[in-house]
C-alpha cells in the first residue's frame, strides 16, 4: 500500500525511496503496535479487518465501505459497549461475517424509538419509504456524540442543517413529498430564531426540534403534535413563558390553552420559521385604547388637542369594513408603535401614522409628488394622508359621504388652492381662480349636476402622484396631456395623436399644442358657446400669428371680430383634433374634401368657390399682387378725389365766409330798412 | 331770409319723386354707410360697439341687404324718371344727354371750373353758375359711379356661391376690397365734400333744405343760379315754376330730418378718421 502510494508520487525517485522507507517504518511500528492495544478494548477483534480504510462491499450495486474509525468510535458515546454492544448478532460470528441485521437502537432507546416509530419519520419507514430518515440519517452511527458536544451531528448549531438535508428546496424529499411548508431553511434562516443560532451562535434559540420535538415529528394536524394548535402555545412557552403576559391585552393568557380554538394561536401572527422581531399590532384590542380615549374631554398635556376617539365614527369607517380578504384594522395597526406590555400602551408613540405601512404603492407615489416633497422638507402647509383623507372616520371614495368622493373633490382641493388660500399664494405659475374657473368649466357644472364620472382635479393630475407641469413625469405636463385628457376622452385623443399637432406626426421639435393650451386647463368650456367659438382665432393665432392676422383681414375674421359666432372660424374648415396639412389628402382643405367643407355653410359651394382666399391681406404683392394692386389702385383713386375735392372747398372757404358777411349785411340793412323810414315795400308786404 | 313769416312764393327747383328719391336715398345710404363701416373696421371697439348696437352682425347683414335693394330702387326708378323726363321735357336721348340743362359735362362746365378757381384766388368774379353747377353734375355722377360699382361688387359678395360659378373664387377677394374701398370713398367724399358744398358752407350754413323742400327763395336762385335766373326771366318761364313755400311745421320737420343725416354723417366721418388714422391695419 505505502510503495504503491509512493510509487504514484511526483518525488523524484531516489529521494521517494528513502522516505519512503522511513515512513513505511513508522507506519508498520504503529500498525503492529495498535492491535495490541485494541485488543484491551471492545471491538478490537472487529477492528482488526474494520480498521482497514480499504474494506468494502457491494450492496445493491454499490460499494460501499466498512471501514470503521476505532478512535473515534471509541471516544463516542457508545465507545465503551464495544461492536456487539450494538451489533448484538455478531457477537461469537466467524468471520468473514454476514451482514449484519439492522441496528436496534431503541433496545437501550425505548422511548426515543417508541416516539420515532409514531412520527411521521416512523410511519414512513412502516410503508417501506426509502426516503424516510433512520436513526443513522441524524444522529450518524459509530460517531454518536452527546447532543452538547460539538462533534455532535445534532449538536443544536447543526439541526437545522440536519433537517435541511431532506427539508430544503430542491432535495427529493421537498420535491416528492407533501410538505406544507416552502423554503423553510431559508425562512428559518432569516427569522429571528434562526439569526440568533445561526448568525449568533446562540444554542439555546430553538432549532427544529425545539418546537418539532426530536423524535415525536408529527403533522400539524395531529392532536398529539407538539405544533399542533391545541399544543403550539405550550411548545412556544417552552422558551417563552410569560409571553401571556406581553399578550395579555389580546387575550387573557389562561384562555390560550383552553380555547385554543377560538383564540389565534401563535402561528396566526407569527407565521412558522418566518417569526421576525416584529410587534403584529393586530394583537391589540381596540377596547384598551378606548378605556381612554372614549373620554370625550381627553385631550393632550401637549397642546390640549382633543384625544376622544368616536369609536362610532371609527366602525363606519373604511378601516372597519371586512372587505375581501381586508380584515378590519385595529387602532394598533396605524398606531404602530404602541407596546403592548406598557399598562399606558401609547405612550411609546413617537411618530404621525404612518399609511403607507400598509398602502406602500400609494405612500411611494405620494412620496415623489409635490405634495410629499413640501412634507419632506417639513413644509407645514404640506398635505398628508389626513389632510385629504380624514382620520378615525375615513371613507372609500365610492361613498358620498366621503371627501373624497368624486363630488366633494374640488372642495376638497380648493381648501388650499382656493385663492387666497394657502397653496394659491405660494404658487407662482399661470393658473389663476383655479377652483371657481373650474366650478364654472364644463366639468364643473356636470359634476354640479351629479355626473360623478366627470373630471375632478385628481382626474387630471392624479389623487397621489401630482406634479407641476413642468415635472416630466407630471400627468399634466405637456407632453403627457394628450393621454391624461385621453382616459376620458379617447376618441378625441385618437384623432389628435393623427393630427399635425401631434409630434409623432409633424417631427417638431418645438412644443406644440396640447388639449389645454386651446381649451385651457380648468376654465374648459363647451365648445359651441359663442365664448369659446369667438376666442378660438386669437388661441390659434398665438402660434399662427400671420395666418390668423390675415384670417381678420377676411370677411370670416372680420364677422367673427364682430361677435357673429356663425362665421367659420379656424376649426370649422381645419378641423379640431383632426387638423392636418393641408397638403394631406386626408385634411378637411385637401384638393378633394375642400368644396364640401365649405360646403357646410355654403350649400352649393364648388371647388371655384372654394377658390376665395380666406386668409388673404392686400399688403403681401408677392403673394397676392392682384389684391395689392387693387388695393392700392382704390386707395389712389380716393387720395385723389379727397385731395381734389378737399382743395377745392378749402380754396372756397375764403370766398364763402366774404359772401356770407355781404349777405348778412345785406340783410342786416334790409331788416333796418323795414323798422325805421317806412318804405314802398312795407305795405306790400 | 327774412324771418317775418311773410309767405313768399318760391321757385321749384326739384320735383316730388327727385325730393322722394333724395330722402329715400340718404336714409339708405346711411344704413349702408353705418352697417358696411362697422365690418370694414370690425378691428375698432366702435365697431363692435355698433354692430351690438344695430342688432348684432347678423342683423347688421340684413339691414345693409334691405338698404341696397332700397337703393337698387331708387336707382332704378331714377332711371324711369329719366327716361319720362326726356320724352316730357327734351324729347330725344341727344338732348337730355348734351342739352343745356343736361348733367353731362360740357365746355361751359369747364369754363365755369376754371372761373371759380380764378374766383377764389382773387383773379375774377363769381361765375354765373346755371341749373347745375360743375359740382353738382360731379355729385350726380359719383352716385351714379358708385352704384355700380359698389352694387355690383355687393350683389357679387350677396351671392357668391352663383357667381363663383362664372367668376374664380379669388375674384371675391378682389370684390371685397373695391367695395369697401369704394365705400369708403363715397362715404368719405359724401360727408365730407357734398356736406360742405351743399350745406356747411358758410352762407348756406348750417344746411340748405332745397332738396328736401324742392323750393328755393327766388333772391337765392338770383343769386347761386343767376344764369338761369335770367334764362327763365327772358323766356318768361319764372312764373310758371313759382310754388307757395311750405308751411313752418313742415320746414321745421325737414329740418329736424337733415340735422339727423348731417350729424350721423358727420360721427361717421369722424369714425373713419379715427379708424384710418389711429387704428388703422
Amino acid at each position: 500500500m505505502v510503495e504503491t502510494k509512493v510509487a504514484r508520487s511526483k518525488w523524484r525517485a531516489g529521494l521517494g525511496v528513502v522516505v519512503a522507507a522511513l515512513l513505511a517504518t513508522v507506519f508498520s511500528l504503529l500498525l503492529s503496535e495498535r492491535p495490541a492495544r485494541a485488543a484491551d478494548q471492545p471491538g478490537a477483534e472487529c477492528l482488526a479487518c474494520h480498521g482497514d480504510k480499504t474494506m468494502t462491499t457491494t450492496r445493491a450495486g454499490k460499494t460501499v465501505s466498512l471501514f470503521v474509525d476505532g478512535k473515534k468510535f471509541a471516544a463516542s458515546i457508545h465507545g465503551s459497549l464495544g461492536c456487539t454492544g450494538c451489533h448484538a448478532d455478531l457477537e461469537g460470528k466467524d468471520f468473514p461475517h454476514e451482514k449484519p441485521a439492522p441496528v436496534q437502537c431503541g433496545t437501550c432507546h425505548t422511548t426515543e424509538q417508541e416516539q420515532h416509530a409514531r412520527s411521521l419519520h416512523g410511519k414512513a419507514i412502516a410503508r417501506g419509504d426509502p426516503l424516510a430518515p433512520h436513526c443513522v440519517t441524524c444522529h450518524g452511527n459509530h460517531e454518536i456524540y452527546p447532543v452538547k458536544d460539538p462533534r455532535s451531528a445534532v449538536l443544536p448549531l447543526k439541526v437545522p442543517f440536519v433537517c435541511g438535508q431532506c427539508h430544503r428546496e430542491g432535495t427529493t424529499v421537498s420535491r416528492n413529498r407533501p410538505i406544507p411548508q416552502d423554503n423553510i431553511l431559508e425562512n428559518y434562516s432569516e427569522s429571528i430564531h434562526g439569526e440568533a443560532l445561526l448568525k449568533k451562535g446562540l444554542s439555546v434559540a430553538p432549532n427544529c426540534a425545539t418546537c418539532h420535538t426530536p423524535h415525536l415529528i408529527l403533522p400539524h394536524t395531529d392532536p398529539a403534535s407538539s405544533i399542533n394548535r391545541k399544543n403550539i402555545a405550550a411548545t412556544c412557552t417552552k422558551c417563552h413563558s410569560q409571553i401571556e403576559v406581553v399578550h395579555r391585552k389580546t387575550i387573557r393568557g389562561e384562555l390560550w390553552e383552553k380555547q385554543a380554538n377560538v383564540l389565534p394561536a401563535c402561528p396566526d401572527c407569527h407565521q412558522p420559521h418566518k417569526i421576525r422581531n416584529v410587534f403584529y399590532e393586530q394583537g391589540m384590542a381596540n377596547a384598551d385604547c378606548m378605556r381612554c380615549h372614549a373620554n370625550e374631554k381627553l385631550r393632550r398635556v401637549r397642546d390640549g388637542k382633543s384625544m376622544y376617539v368616536n369609536l362610532g365614527e371609527v366602525n363606519h369607517s373604511r378601516h372597519s369594513q371586512e372587505t375581501g380578504r381586508l380584515r378590519a384594522v385595529a387602532c394598533s395597526q396605524c398606531h404602530s408603535e404602541v407596546n403592548a406590555s406598557r399598562v399606558r400602551s401609547c405612550e411609546t408613540i413617537t411618530h404621525e401614522v404612518d399609511c403607507t405601512a400598509c398602502h406602500d404603492e400609494i405612500g411611494k407615489l405620494y412620496t415623489v409628488s409635490i405634495h410629499g416633497q413640501l412634507a419632506g422638507k417639513n413644509n407645514p402647509n404640506a398635505p398628508t394622508c389626513k389632510e385629504c383623507h380624514g382620520t378615525h372616520g375615513i371613507l372609500g371614495k365610492q361613498d358620498p359621504q366621503s371627501s373624497t368622493f368624486a363630488v366633494n373633490v374640488p372642495g376638497l382641493c380648493a381648501r388650499c388652492h382656493r385663492e387666497g388660500q394657502k397653496a394659491a399664494v405660494r404658487y407662482t405659475g399661470l393658473q389663476h381662480e383655479i377652483i371657481a374657473n373650474y366650478t364654472e368649466s364644463i366639468h364643473g357644472t356636470l359634476l354640479k349636476n351629479g355626473l360623478t364620472v366627470t373630471a375632478t382635479c385628481t382626474s387630471c393630475h392624479t389623487a397621489h402622484h401630482i406634479l407641476p407641469r413642468t415635472d416630466p413625469a407630471s400627468s399634466v405636463n405637456a407632453n403627457n396631456v394628450p393621454n391624461t385628457c385621453g382616459q376620458c376622452h379617447h376618441g378625441i385623443e385618437e384623432q389628435f395623436e393623427n393630427s399635425i399637432h401631434a409630434k409623432r406626426v409633424s417631427g417638431y421639435s418645438k412644443p406644440l399644442p396640447v388639449c389645454n393650451d386651446c381649451h385651457t386647463a380648468h376654465a374648459i368650456h363647451r365648445t359651441d358657446e359663442n365664448s369659446f367659438r369667438l376666442n378660438v382665432m386669437s388661441t390659434c393665432g398665438r402660434c399662427h400669428e400671420r395666418i390668423a392676422e390675415t384670417y381678420f383681414d377676411t370677411y370670416h375674421g372680420k364677422v367673427s371680430k364682430l361677435g357673429y359666432t356663425k362665421a367659420a372660424k379656424c376649426y370649422d374648415c381645419h378641423g379640431a383634433h383632426d387638423v392636418r396639412a393641408v397638403t394631406d389628402p386626408r385634411s378637411h382643405l385637401s384638393r378633394a374634401n375642400v368644396a364640401a367643407t365649405c360646403g357646410k355653410c355654403h350649400a352649393g359651394a364648388t371647388r371655384r368657390f372654394a377658390g376665395y382666399l380666406t386668409h388673404a391681406t392686400h399688403h403681401d404683392p408677392r403673394k397676392y399682387p392682384f389684391l395689392f394692386y387693387t388695393f392700392w389702385g382704390m386707395t389712389a383713386l380716393l387720395l385723389v378725389t379727397f385731395v381734389v375735392g378737399g382743395m377745392h372747398t378749402l380754396l372756397w372757404l375764403p370766398r364763402a365766409v366774404q359772401m356770407r358777411r355781404e349777405l348778412r349785411a345785406a340783410e342786416a340793412e334790409f331788416a333796418a330798412s323795414l323798422a325805421n323810414p317806412p318804405s314802398k315795400e312795407g305795405p306790400d308786404a | 331770409m327774412p324771418n317775418g313769416g311773410v309767405q313768399k312764393r318760391q321757385f321749384i327747383r326739384f320735383s316730388r319723386l327727385q325730393r322722394i328719391l333724395h330722402i329715400c336715398m340718404i336714409v339708405s345710404f346711411m344704413s349702408l354707410a353705418l352697417t358696411g363701416l362697422t365690418l370694414k373696421f370690425s378691428y375698432t371697439k366702435w365697431a363692435v360697439v355698433l354692430s351690438h348696437l344695430l342688432g348684432g352682425f347678423e342683423n347688421a347683414g340684413y339691414i345693409h341687404r334691405s338698404a341696397a335693394v332700397v337703393m337698387f330702387g331708387v336707382f332704378i326708378t331714377h332711371l324711369v324718371d329719366l327716361y319720362k323726363l326726356k320724352k316730357r321735357e327734351h324729347g330725344t336721348w341727344r338732348a337730355l344727354l348734351l342739352g343745356p340743362g343736361s348733367m353731362n359735362m360740357n365746355r361751359r362746365d369747364l369754363a365755369e371750373f376754371v372761373g371759380t378757381l380764378k374766383w377764389f384766388v382773387g383773379l375774377g368774379e363769381r361765375p354765373a353758375y346755371g341749373r347745375w353747377t360743375y359740382w353738382e353734375k360731379f355729385d350726380y355722377f359719383a352716385v351714379f359711379w358708385g352704384i355700380a360699382v359698389i352694387g355690383s361688387t355687393g350683389l357679387t359678395l350677396w351671392f357668391p356661391v352663383f357667381f363663383t360659378r362664372f367668376i374664380p373664387g379669388s375674384f371675391l377677394n378682389v370684390a371685397t376690397i373695391i367695395h369697401s374701398d369704394e365705400a369708403l370713398l363715397a362715404t368719405g367724399f359724401i360727408f365730407t365734400v357734398h356736406f360742405f358744398n351743399t350745406h356747411l358752407r358758410p352762407e348756406k350754413f348750417p344746411m340748405d333744405i332745397t332738396v328736401f323742400t324742392g323750393r328755393m327763395p327766388l333772391e337765392e336762385l338770383e343769386r347761386d343760379k343767376p344764369r338761369e335766373y335770367e334764362e327763365l326771366v327772358a323766356t318768361g318761364k319764372l312764373e310758371e315754376k313759382m310754388e307757395e313755400a311750405y308751411q313752418p311745421i313742415v320746414i321745421q320737420t325737414i329740418r329736424a330730418f337733415a340735422w339727423a343725416a348731417l350729424t350721423v354723417g358727420f360721427f361717421i366721418v369722424l369714425w373713419i378718421i379715427y379708424a384710418m388714422l389711429f387704428a388703422y391695419r
